[in-house]
Parts: C-alpha cells; sequence; structure tokens
C-alpha cells in the first residue's frame, strides 16, 4: 500500500473498542431467516415474463427460484440461481439490485409498498443449500485446454462453465488468493465471513480447474505464450490501476489510492492495526468512493468527506450507496474539482484544496472559487484502468480497443481469433460483478461454440 | 369496544328467535372443544357470544380421547386454511356435564344454550337421557348425527346421519321425549344433503344446523409417510372444517333453503366462519343463526366482538333494523344452471392506471382459458395487456389471478337481447317446445 504508515493506528485513535468495530464490519443487510425468507418470497407474484428476469444481467430465473423457496425447495431454488450465475451467492450480496430487479419488480410500487427482496432471497438460498457434492457435472473431457486470466467473477465463471463443457482450464492469477474484486475489492460489510473463498471453493469442487498464483499477464506470462500453448484464452483480467489525479504530491505519504487501503482492510485480520485517517477526504462519485468513505467512518474517523467535481446526480454510485454513506456521517461535497494537495514541510499530505466547478451549458468550468479540506489522507477513486504491463507483449497489442478497454463482439471474441474477454476490461457494461459474471459464462459459450465448429471444419 | 350482552349494537338489533329459542346475537359457539365445560362457556358468555351448544353428550362411561388430536392444512404463510380433529364426543361424566349446564343456563339466563346429544340409536337411550337434559332448563337440543370419526364405529354420529330413516325416527323420539326445540346437526358426508333435511323435518325437528365436519386427511408426514395427526406411528382420518369448507357449506344451506319441503325450515348455519362477512353470507342464504368453532380455537373467544360490530355497521349501511330483515335474500337468486341466461354477456375489462404488469392474466388467458388477452409491448418496453373483446366469454379467470384489487373488473355487456333460459335456447338438443 502507498505510504500511510505515519498515521496513528485505528487502535489508538479510534473511539471504538475492538467489539464496536466488529459490529462495523459485520453483515450491513443480515440474511433473512426460515420464516422471513418464506414470508417474503409468498409476496413474489411469479409474474409471466417477468420484469425482474429481463433486469437480471446474468438471466436467473427469479419468480422460479422464488417459488421453490416457497415450497420449501431450497436446493432447487439454489439450482436455478447457480445454473445461471455460479456466483449467486456473492451476487446476492453486492448486487445493486435497487438499480436491477428489485427496481423492475412490479411490486416497486406505490401501492404495494416495496419490492420482493430479491437479493436477500438469493442470498437465502444460496446459504441454505446443501448439496451432497457439486450439483453441476463435467461433460465428458474434451481433450481441450483453455487458459483463463484472472481469478476474479469473470474468469471463474467462464472456467466453470468451460468445465461443465468438459474442457479443462487453468487460471493465472496475479493475486495470492483467488476471487478478485470479491476477495480485494468490495467493502467488508458486504462480503464477511470469508465468503469470497468459500465461494471458491465451492466452485472449484466441478473439477478440471487449476488455478496458478503469482502470475501476473505482461510479468510472469504474456499473452502471446498462452496464445501459442492454449486452444483458447480467456481475458479476465480487470483493470488493476488506479486513476491519477494529475497533481504535484501525487507519490506523498497520506495519499493513496482506494482500491490499495480497501485491499489491506479485506485482508486484515486484525483491524485495530490498520491507519486510520482521522479527517479523512475521498475522492469520487462511484461505488468505491462510497465503499471508502464508510469504510473509514465505520474505522472510527472522525470526519470523512466525499469529494465530487459534479452534482449528486451525475454520481454513479447508486442512491441506495450514497444512503448508506450518509447514514455512516459522510459528508457529500460537490461540484469541487481537486486542484493541490496540501503538504506539510516533511512532505506528507496535510489537506487538500479544490476549484469550485459549475455547469456551464454541458461543460465543466471553474468558479473560481477555493475550498481547502484540512485531512490525513486522501483517497483516490477515480477510477481503474490497465497496469500498462499487462497488455504490453506484441500479441498483446493486436487487441483492437474501444477506448482504452478491450474491444469484443457480442460472444466476447476479442480481435484476435481464439482469445475473449469479459468483465471489468472489455467496453461493455457497468463493472458489475453479476455483469462480469455473465461475459464469463457467455465467452465459455463462444469458445465452447467455435471450438466444436473447428472440429467439424477439420 | 366493551363486552356486552346488548342486542343492540350501532343502532340495529342483532337479537334473534331461532326455532324459539332466543339469543341477544346470532353468534353461537359450536358443539367442539371450546363449549366442552362451564369454564370455556362461561368464558364465552362473558366475551359476548350470543348462545353456545355445549359439547356432545353421550351415555357413561364418557368416551376416551387419543394423544394427537388436530391437524391443519395450512396456506404458504401459515395460515390456517382448514382444520381437522379426531377429537369424540365429551370425555367427561354426564352427570358432571348435566350439573354444570344447569348452573350456566342459571348464571346466565338471556343467552341460548343448547346441549348437544349422541347416544346409540335405540328409543331407550334417548328416553333416558332426554328428560335429564330437559331438567338442566336448557333451551334445546342438537342431535349430533354427523360425527365422522369414532362414533360411527359405535353405531352413532354419521352412521345415523347418513341413513334418512334413521335421522327421521331420532327426530322423533326426541319430540317425543322433549318438549323443548329441537335441531338436527346435519353431515355432509352424503350425496344429497336434502335427502337428510327431509327426513329430519318429516321426524319433526324444529331445525337443521349444518354442516358437521367432512371426512378429511389433511396432510401427510413424508419423512415417516403417516398422516397427521399422527398418534404413534399411524394415523386416522379426521372432520375438517374452518375455512377451506365454507363454500361447502353454503351450497349445503343453500339447497335446503331452496327445497320446497324444507323451505321453511330454521338453519343454523355453521361451517367455516370466520368474520361477520361470513356470518352475513350464510344469514343471506337463509341461516337464522351461525355456529363457529375453528376461528374462535384460532384467535380466542374475542372475535366476537368483531363480528358484531362489523355485522351490524353493515347492517345499519344497508339499512336492515334486524337479521331477519335480511335472512335468506339471496335465496331467490341461487337457482338451478338451467334457469340462468343464456343471453347474459359480461366482459374483462382491465384498469391500465392500475396495472403493474406482472402479466399473469395473460399467462392464465393464454395457457388455460380462451386466448382473449393480447400481450403489447411499446416502444419503451413497457407492457401492456389489452383484453381482446371478440373472445373473452367473460369466465373471470384473469380478474382472479390478478393480484390487484378492482384492476380486472367484468363488466356487463348491453346485449339487447332479452332473458332466455337453457330450456327455451334453440342451441338445446333437449328443448322442450313452449
Amino acid at each position: 500500500m502507498s505510504d500511510l504508515t505515519h498515521l496513528p493506528r485505528v487502535g489508538e485513535a479510534s473511539a471504538l473498542d475492538a467489539h464496536g468495530l466488529a459490529d462495523n464490519f459485520n453483515d450491513l443487510h443480515p440474511p433473512l431467516n426460515a420464516r422471513q425468507a418464506m414470508t417474503e418470497s409468498q409476496r413474489c407474484l411469479y409474474c409471466y415474463d417477468a420484469p425482474c428476469i429481463e433486469a437480471c444481467p446474468s438471466d436467473i430465473d427469479i419468480p422460479r427460484f422464488i417459488r421453490q423457496i416457497s415450497e420449501h425447495n431450497t436446493n432447487g431454488a439454489a439450482h436455478t440461481i447457480l445454473e445461471q450465475n455460479i456466483l449467486g451467492g456473492s451476487c446476492a450480496r453486492v448486487c445493486p439490485t435497487e438499480i436491477l430487479c428489485e427496481q423492475r419488480c412490479v411490486r416497486n410500487h406505490e401501492s404495494e409498498c416495496q419490492p420482493v427482496l430479491i437479493g436477500l432471497l438469493q442470498r437465502y438460498a444460496t446459504d441454505h443449500m446443501r448439496f451432497d457434492g457439486h450439483p453441476f457435472q463435467r461433460a465428458a473431457d474434451s481433450g481441450r485446454h483453455i487458459a483463463v486470466i484472472g481469478a476474479g467473477p469473470a474468469g471463474l465463471a467462464c472456467a466453470h462453465r468451460l468445465a461443465m463443457l468438459g474442457h479443462r482450464v487453468t487460471i493465472f492469477e496475479a493475486e495470492a488468493k483467488p476471487g478478485g474484486l470479491n476477495e480485494y475489492g468490495i467493502a467488508r460489510y458486504k462480503m464477511t465471513d470469508d465468503f469470497a473463498r468459500r465461494e471458491v471453493e465451492f466452485l472449484l469442487e466441478i473439477g478440471g480447474i487449476e488455478i496458478r498464483y503469482g502470475q501476473r499477464l505482461g510479468h510472469e506470462l504474456h499473452l502471446g505464450q498462452l496464445h501459442a500453448d492454449y486452444d483458447s484464452v480467456f481475458l479476465g483480467l480487470g483493470l488493476g490501476a488506479s486513476r491519477q489525479l494529475g497533481l504535484t504530491g501525487e507519490d506523498a505519504p497520506g495519499l493513496a489510492p482506494a482500491v490499495d487501503y480497501i485491499k489491506t482492510l479485506r485482508q486484515a485480520e486484525d483491524l485495530t492495526q490498520l491507519p486510520l485517517a482521522r479527517r479523512c477526504v475521498v475522492i469520487g462519485a462511484g461505488n468505491t468512493a462510497i465503499d471508502m468513505a464508510t469504510q473509514m467512518a465505520r474505522l472510527g474517523a472522525e470526519e470523512v468527506t466525499l469529494v465530487y467535481r459534479r452534482g449528486i446526480e451525475a454520481m454513479s454510485a447508486t442512491q441506495h450507496e450514497q444512503e448508506i454513506a450518509k447514514a455512516n456521517g459522510v459528508r457529500l461535497l460537490t461540484w469541487a474539482r481537486p486542484e493541490e494537495v496540501l503538504l506539510d514541510a516533511s512532505g506528507r499530505v496535510t489537506g487538500i484544496r479544490f476549484a469550485k466547478t459549475q455547469d456551464e451549458e454541458g461543460r465543466l468550468t471553474d468558479t473560481g472559487e477555493h475550498i481547502k479540506l484540512a485531512a490525513d489522507a486522501i483517497f483516490k477513486a477515480i477510477g481503474q484502468r490497465f497496469d500498462d504491463d499487462s497488455l504490453s507483449d506484441a500479441t498483446a497489442s493486436e487487441l483492437a480497443r474501444d477506448g482504452e478497454r478491450i474491444h469484443v463482439d457480442e460472444a466476447f471474441r476479442t480481435s484476435l481469433p481464439r482469445v475473449y474477454a469479459g468483465g471489468d476490461c472489455v467496453a461493455p457494461g457497468q463493472d458489475l460483478t453479476v455483469q462480469a459474471v455473465q461475459h464469463g459464462k457467455l465467452a465459455a459459450h463462444a469458445i465452447h461454440q467455435d471450438l466444436l465448429a473447428k472440429q467439424e471444419a477439420a | 369496544m366493551t363486552p356486552s350482552n346488548d342486542s343492540i349494537v350501532n343502532g340495529v338489533d342483532l337479537s334473534v328467535d331461532f326455532a324459539g329459542i332466543k339469543a341477544p346475537n346470532p353468534f353461537w359457539l359450536a358443539s367442539a372443544p371450546p363449549t366442552d365445560k362451564a369454564y370455556n362457556v362461561e368464558r364465552a358468555y362473558r366475551a359476548g357470544w350470543g348462545g353456545v351448544v355445549w359439547k356432545t353428550l353421550g351415555e357413561d362411561p364418557p368416551a376416551v380421547n387419543v394423544s394427537s388430536r388436530y391437524s391443519a392444512h395450512f396456506g404458504n404463510n401459515r395460515e390456517v386454511l382448514g382444520f381437522n380433529n379426531i377429537e369424540l364426543i365429551t370425555d367427561r361424566s354426564l352427570e358432571v356435564n348435566l350439573e354444570e349446564i344447569t348452573r350456566v343456563k342459571r348464571d346466565w339466563p338471556d343467552r341460548a344454550l343448547i346441549v348437544s346429544i349422541m347416544v346409540p340409536c335405540e328409543e331407550a337411550a334417548w328416553r333416558h337421557i332426554l328428560p335429564l337434559v330437559e331438567a338442566t332448563g336448557a333451551d334445546g337440543i342438537e342431535l349430533n348425527l354427523g360425527c365422522p370419526h369414532g362414533m360411527p364405529e359405535r353405531g352413532m354420529g354419521a352412521a345415523v346421519g347418513q341413513n334418512p330413516d334413521l335421522i327421521e325416527q331420532v327426530a322423533r323420539w326426541c319430540k317425543q321425549y322433549y318438549a323443548k326445540p329441537v335441531i338436527v346437526k346435519l353431515t355432509p358426508n352424503i350425496t344429497d344433503i336434502r335427502v337428510a333435511a327431509q327426513a329430519a323435518l318429516r321426524g319433526g325437528a324444529d331445525a337443521v344446523s349444518l354442516i358437521n365436519t367432512i371426512n378429511s386427511i389433511t396432510s401427510i408426514d413424508l419423512d415417516n409417510m403417516v398422516a397427521k395427526p399422527t398418534v404413534g406411528q399411524q394415523s386416522t382420518h379426521g372432520g375438517y372444517c374452518g375455512s377451506a369448507v365454507k363454500p361447502i357449506a353454503l351450497n349445503m344451506v343453500a339447497e335446503i333453503a331452496r327445497d320446497t319441503p324444507t323451505q321453511d325450515l330454521p338453519i343454523s348455519g355453521i361451517g367455516g366462519i370466520s368474520d361477520w362477512r361470513d356470518a352475513a353470507e350464510f344469514v343471506a342464504l337463509g341461516a337464522g343463526s351461525v355456529q363457529v368453532c375453528t376461528a374462535a380455537m384460532l384467535h380466542g373467544f374475542r372475535i366476537v366482538e368483531e363480528m358484531k360490530d362489523g355485522l351490524s355497521r353493515w347492517m345499519a349501511a344497508q339499512g336492515y333494523d334486524t337479521i331477519q330483515a335480511f335472512s335468506g335474500k339471496a335465496v331467490a337468486n341461487t337457482t338451478d344452471w338451467k334457469h340462468l341466461d343464456m343471453n347474459f354477456k359480461t366482459i374483462a375489462h382491465i384498469d391500465q392506471d392500475k396495472c403493474i404488469e406482472c402479466g399473469r392474466c395473460y399467462i392464465a388467458c393464454e395457457d388455460t382459458s380462451h386466448q382473449s388477452i393480447a400481450k403489447l409491448i411499446d416502444a419503451s418496453g413497457a407492457r401492456r395487456y389489452e383484453v381482446i373483446e371478440e373472445e373473452c366469454v367473460g369466465c373471470n379467470l384473469c380478474q382472479i389471478t390478478c393480484p390487484v384489487q378492482d384492476c380486472i373488473t367484468m363488466v356487463p355487456q348491453q346485449t339487447g337481447k332479452p332473458y332466455m333460459s337453457w330450456d327455451q335456447d334453440p342451441r338445446n338438443p333437449f328443448r322442450q317446445a313452449s
């Protein structure tokens, strides 16, 4: 992590004791118990051509799994979920259901009080499933071997589906653990009890999938070599690097990417040993910015300010996420553009100055006013981009791009034959876990189809 | 609300005179566990019930019950749709029951107290018990000829109620050896309820009450492959009651009310009555009082206050001053299928402002009815369901499956055609020439 070593530890500076900290990082939305799940499942109207299914990026047959819950068929419900979304457990926890299935629920209607709590019901089914062995089987061995880059949601979903279709898979993962953002990037209170690890263990039960850790594209391995060695390659590498503010002091102690801090927080065994920014500024407007600000507040920071250069309506964080931040005492400051990182004599962050902005006929311009915020630490959450080295070899350089991201067709084929991509590293989408799962799943089917077509042609 | 025995509630008179039995309101507790002994009955009176049918008395030695006695047919939210029991008649001695009945009637003179009786189908048995019951001062008796379990094996209960000759015979003995009103309680476990009611009338019964419980098995414990309630490793059929039986009971009440020989025979309606509206429906089909059991067993005696309040407010709004004023009002409109108007036409209408676009009406009609609902999708992707009026037969299925109150309504059409029964319909191959 960037240098935050000069900050006090949570254990010294936070008003919270170990107990309070533990409470603050428990499940944000406690799971439904059996009775609640039964009652809630009854609220589902079992719509025909249900709008919630249309809204689900991973095509889960929601009315069916809810009806199965109501019939006490929990394993059947879980199977319905997992056959479309093998990471249905983590999606149940992290999906912004308020803009997906639950938004489209026909009961999300003034006269109906609230939508069916689809996310929590999905969690109920996946938490309470009990299978004798893995619920999905591998097809007969195809003799094909596919390389998957990245053990995040896209790569895992792709690998699992490829395994179901009878192919062997080797996943190359840069980190020491699988799960990608589920393991390292999601707020701790959204993914408790080591769920990300347990879910991957479950997924791997299907067999035929090997994961090699510490294998970073552009460092330990290169696309050209993989392309030569494997029948197909799926790129699910995500976006490994954080965008820069582009200001002097970018490397100063006290200024850090939010994703780095969140990663440390997610892996921390003892929260009291984390550095605490008593006065904290987070720059950004997405769910990562919210996760960062809220978690620092929950660690016991006294003042957390989330700053965005445009207005609230332009924030990519959902209304629900903004409410979570506000409920935790996070202050939202809008129409302010970072202008200068303020440093003390020893070069450490002491604050940040912003230029006030305005919307002038669609253009963001400065008003001429300035604001200074004192801060012990500043966290930037202004988006992710490719690690420069990852796609630097001769083969990777040939990949067509959409802007910065990898260009794919509707079946997730890249411009290179036998190379596919999905998840955050490709162009379409909102960078959601559920979308990454869908990309991986659909790419697996495209890989399978293309291999079959080739076999027939041969 | 303070429980009261006042028959005037919300400005209307709820009192009834049922076959000569007077009560401050038509809400009586049926012969069942809630009326097993003085303790319960007095609590019921205190709560405001207008009358009680004391749990069935029999000859000594008293019946012996098994442990594990009730089971239920649950809805998905654990609401009890139907209720099943394998209890027998009173398991207390005749002497104890008679003593308590005497005392309770003395202390609660304004409430109806009716004694349910079941003894073997022998004249001597009835001749023995009836004077003892009469001596208690109770207002009348109800003959339990319908109990479907345990007692038929002893030649009593449904074994009698399923045989019209025996019904007539027992009713006649009762009228011979008992001076006060005799009500015959009918079992629904027969083919034609009218035959049983006519038999009771021939025997001289003053009234009938119905329905008793229906033979039932509510559910099977699939882990142990045995029905519920489970006694050890076994089970047996019981008697079914509660909300789920109301439609069956209403039909049987209507059958008797419409049948010429019994059209003036007082009926005490029983079967799934859970609220004032259920009670009003039984009265509308001719019942002069109603009996409640399951709802009280599920919620306690206090429900009678809501029943009295709801019924009286509705009556006041309708301009009905007494129960008698609307008793039987729906009987004339209940007829045989052949008398229905073949020229009547109604079709569904969907209120688009109320529609939540769930598609339930569409798939129900498309898969299982007359393909009369079109699913349209506009440019924005919003759904719109529209009735294809030419195809709609007015079956009501879409309205039933719609989860939104008043979103789908059935709209009678002006056809300009006169009333025409099936008897008159030229499409009827057996039409009688007029």
